[in-house]
């Protein structure tokens, strides 16, 4: 530590600190216009100019990159001397950019108000760049992408892509905008497609982000994608601001092997990409939303706060919620997803709720079939939702000359009046249907279970048994096994795990007694069967000049019993003898 | 062997089924209530690739008229690769048969599912049928 003295005041400061940061610590106030403690001071506007002295010399040094290594040093950060420099340097800034809001406000707290100079290089814009190289330091030193630079000299620097054009080495982080005081340098969305609910539903937009709220662990995650550390190097910001040092760039994603004795399939489900139906305008008509856009619209921690909005920001007049999109319909999914008839209803309801808007229900047919949902149905027609029982044909966009706003044109049949109907919305929900995830198969041949026709996982029964597999050790619930409501998936899910556990108090697993056994006496060594067993659990005994099967790995299939020419392999419970005297018996009668 | 009147003659059919697929692919069409044929006289056994060629000749000798046997689609197998035995010995067998002058038409191999219960009831219906108009197996010592 050493002492230093600055306008009068004696300060304790540790070696290598800058008169800036000293002077902060010390409460005294000292203009800067190009220095951010985020990368090496620059030193390039000058207005952190400060008197030191040194017994009878005085020299006039720049506060933000001069070092204090010497004990009672004497520094004046307001003297007459420096207040006139001061002046002079922001008066040049002033008459060169006179409306850039950061040059104002500085000019003003260093009493300047009209320059004496004129200026050649007059750029009277609000958002002109003052050459304070901010975006360029940290571009080279915190983000270490070192893309942007300066061009040229004199009155004709400025700053510069190379080339002045964009280029991929750019990875778009946006910490030139951020830094950048005067707002000249922005930022494009290159990929804009679907305004609004497209960029609600990415979420947060920093590289390190809590995904959800109700994200479970609540912890944050670094996108790997957006990350300025894993991309460049640089950056690192958040690790500094960590207190615990709980954040690791190093931690990749990694597979682990951990050996269990039993397994619980709950992959879920996807929905059905909207886009392969184009009559319905998803991710082309704006306001025709899936549910699960409109779910998270409707969420108090979403985009809107909750509030039911169109994409403009008014709210709609009249909002229609259409059913069955890929489910029920032979062109898509035949089954029934099972969910939709009821979100559809809570949407209506919320929709109500929170708006003026008459609400249209395009149904096929009302499947409330859970407890209570009967109940809630009935409730929601005294709410006065308009159900129209009839699919929809097409959503189209409709330009009204005189009002300006567009509205959604539904065309549909009303099957109950049999006529067809052409519907004005604002806002259109489609329900799209549940189907399995589109790696189902390949889970499957993991672990070696089966797909219905509708390829979610088969059940060992569809009534007695519909937690378990045909493999033994691996059990489903939820819609991996089929489309169904929270409800159903709970108690499938508490059903499977009590089946587990059960299997785990026993302590020992009861194995199927079909094995295959060689019968010595009988076994000539051939050795055809060593070949055929796809466990492995035929070996030849060399000693013996005979074939051996070991028990354990034996899965009792039977191929070896079948292909042995001495009959010497006896399979138990599918015994040669077993099977010819039941081909004996059903041929008797 | 008695041969009834030629209306009332219906073909006697034995099939092996795998446990794994088609057994309950069989069962699947039952509990859905799918007509299959009532000619078919199921044999579990645990993999297609069990089914021992001397079975199927034990069949015919009985007086079967036709043998089925039911695999699980291949690279689907319970047991890695049981069927793929089964598909090598079927087409030795359908040689043999030949020689034996059983035509080899009356032997079939079919790749059912455990969630195809249409596919084995309709495909029990086509081979009662076929069998139907092969006419009923005559064996001379």
């Amino acid at each position: 530590m050493i002492t230093v003295n600055i306008d009068g005041k004696d300060i304790q400061v540790a070696e290598e600190t800058t008169i800036v940061k000293a002077a902060e610590s010390a409460g005294i106030w000292i203009p800067t216009m190009c220095y951010s403690e985020l990368f090496e001071p620059y030193g390039i506007c000058r207005l952190c100019s400060v008197e030191i002295i040194r017994g009878k010399r005085t020299r006039i040094v720049t506060a933000c990159n001069y070092p204090l290594r010497e004990n009672g040093l004497k520094i004046r950060t307001n003297s007459p001397v420096i207040q006139e420099i001061r002046k002079v340097l922001i008066e040049l800034m002033l008459s060169r950019w006179p409306n850039v809001p950061v040059v104002k406000n500085m000019a003003a707290s260093l009493g300047v108000i009209e320059p004496r100079f004129v200026s050649l290089e007059r750029d009277e814009a609000e958002d002109a760049c003052i050459l304070c190289g901010m975006c360029v330091n940290i571009c080279r030193d915190v983000v270490k992408a070192n893309i942007l630079g300066f061009a040229n000299r004199g009155i004709k620097r400025e700053v510069v892509l190379p080339y002045e054009k964009m280029n991929s080495e750019c990875i778009v982080c946006g910490a030139c905008a951020y830094v950048c005081p005067t707002g000249h340098i922005k930022i494009k969305s290159l990929d804009y497609e679907r305004g609004a609910v497209a960029d609600w539903y990415l979420g947060p937009k920093t590289a390190i982000n809590i995904p959800t709220l109700q994200a479970v662990p609540r912890v944050p995650k670094i996108d790997e994608e957006s990350c300025i550390k894993t991309q460049t190097g640089g950056c690192g910001i958040c690790s500094t601001y960590c207190e615990p040092e709980a954040i690791n760039y190093e931690d990749k994603d990694e597979e682990v092997e951990i050996e269990v004795g039993q397994i619980l399939l709950t992959t879920g489900f996807q929905l059905i990409d909207l886009k392969q139906m184009p009559q319905y305008g998803y991710g082309r008509l704006d306001n025709v939303y899936s549910s699960l856009e409109f779910e998270h619209m409707l969420n108090s921690t979403g985009p809107t706060g909750g509030l039911v909005k169109c994409k403009d920001g008014s709210e709609p007049r009249a909002v229609g919620i259409i059913h069955c999109i890929g489910s029920r319909d032979e062109n898509y999914h035949k089954y029934c997803s099972r969910v939709c008839c009821m979100y559809a209803l809570k949407f209506a309801h919320l929709v109500k709720d929170r708006t003026k808007a008459e609400v249209y229900q395009f149904y096929i047919d009302m499947r409330a079939f859970g407890k209570g949902y009967e109940e809630f149905y009935k409730r929601l027609l005294d709410e006065g939702v308009n159900m129209i029982r009839g699919k929809v044909a097409e959503i189209a966009e409709v330009h009204s000359g005189s009002e300006g706003k567009p509205y959604l044109l539904v065309k549909c049949e009303d099957t109950l009046i049999g006529k067809f109907r052409e519907i004005a919305l604002d806002m259109v929900i489609l329900c799209p249907a549940i189907e399995p995830q589109f790696d189902a198969a390949d889970v499957k041949k993991i672990f070696s279970i089966s797909q219905s026709p509708d390829k979610f996982f088969l059940e060992r029964h569809p009534k007695l048994d519909p937690i378990s597999t045909m493999t033994d050790g691996v059990f489903i619930a939820g819609c991996a096994q089929g489309p169904k409501d929270i409800p159903d998936s709970v108690a499938q899910a508490s059903a499977a795990a009590a089946r587990m556990l059960s299997l785990i108090s026993l302590g020992e697993v009861a194995l199927d007694p079909v094995k295959a056994e060689v019968v010595d006496e009988y076994c000539s060594g051939c050795r055809i069967c060593n070949n055929l067993c796809p466990y492995g659990a035929i070996s030849f005994v060399d000693d013996k000049k005979i074939s051996n099967i070991n028990e354990m790995l034996c899965k009792g299939c039977g191929t070896c019993v079948a292909a042995c020419p001495a009959s010497a392999i006896t399979g138990k419970g599918f015994t040669d003898m077993q099977i010819l005297s039941e081909i004996e018996g059903l041929l008797s009668i | 062997m008695s041969t009834t009147k030629e209306k009332s003659w219906s073909p006697r059919i034995v099939a092996f089924l795998c446990n794994w697929c088609t057994y309950t692919g069989a069962d699947l069409a039952g509990v859905s209530r799918l007509k299959s044929s009532p000619s078919v006289r199921v044999i579990r056994t645990m993999c297609s690739g069990r089914v021992d060629p001397t079975f199927v000749l034990k069949a015919f000798k009985l007086g079967a008229d036709g043998v089925m046997i039911g695999g699980c689609h291949i690279g689907d197998c319970h047991y890695s690769e049981g069927n793929f035995k089964t598909l090598r010995r079927v087409e030795m067998l359908k040689i043999l048969l030949d020689q034996y002058g059983i035509d080899p038409r009356r032997l079939r191999l079919e790749w059912i599912s455990a969630s195809e219960g249409d596919k084995y009831a309709h495909t029990t219906l086509d081979f009662e049928q076929q069998l139907r108009e092969l006419g009923p197996l005559q064996l001379t010592e």
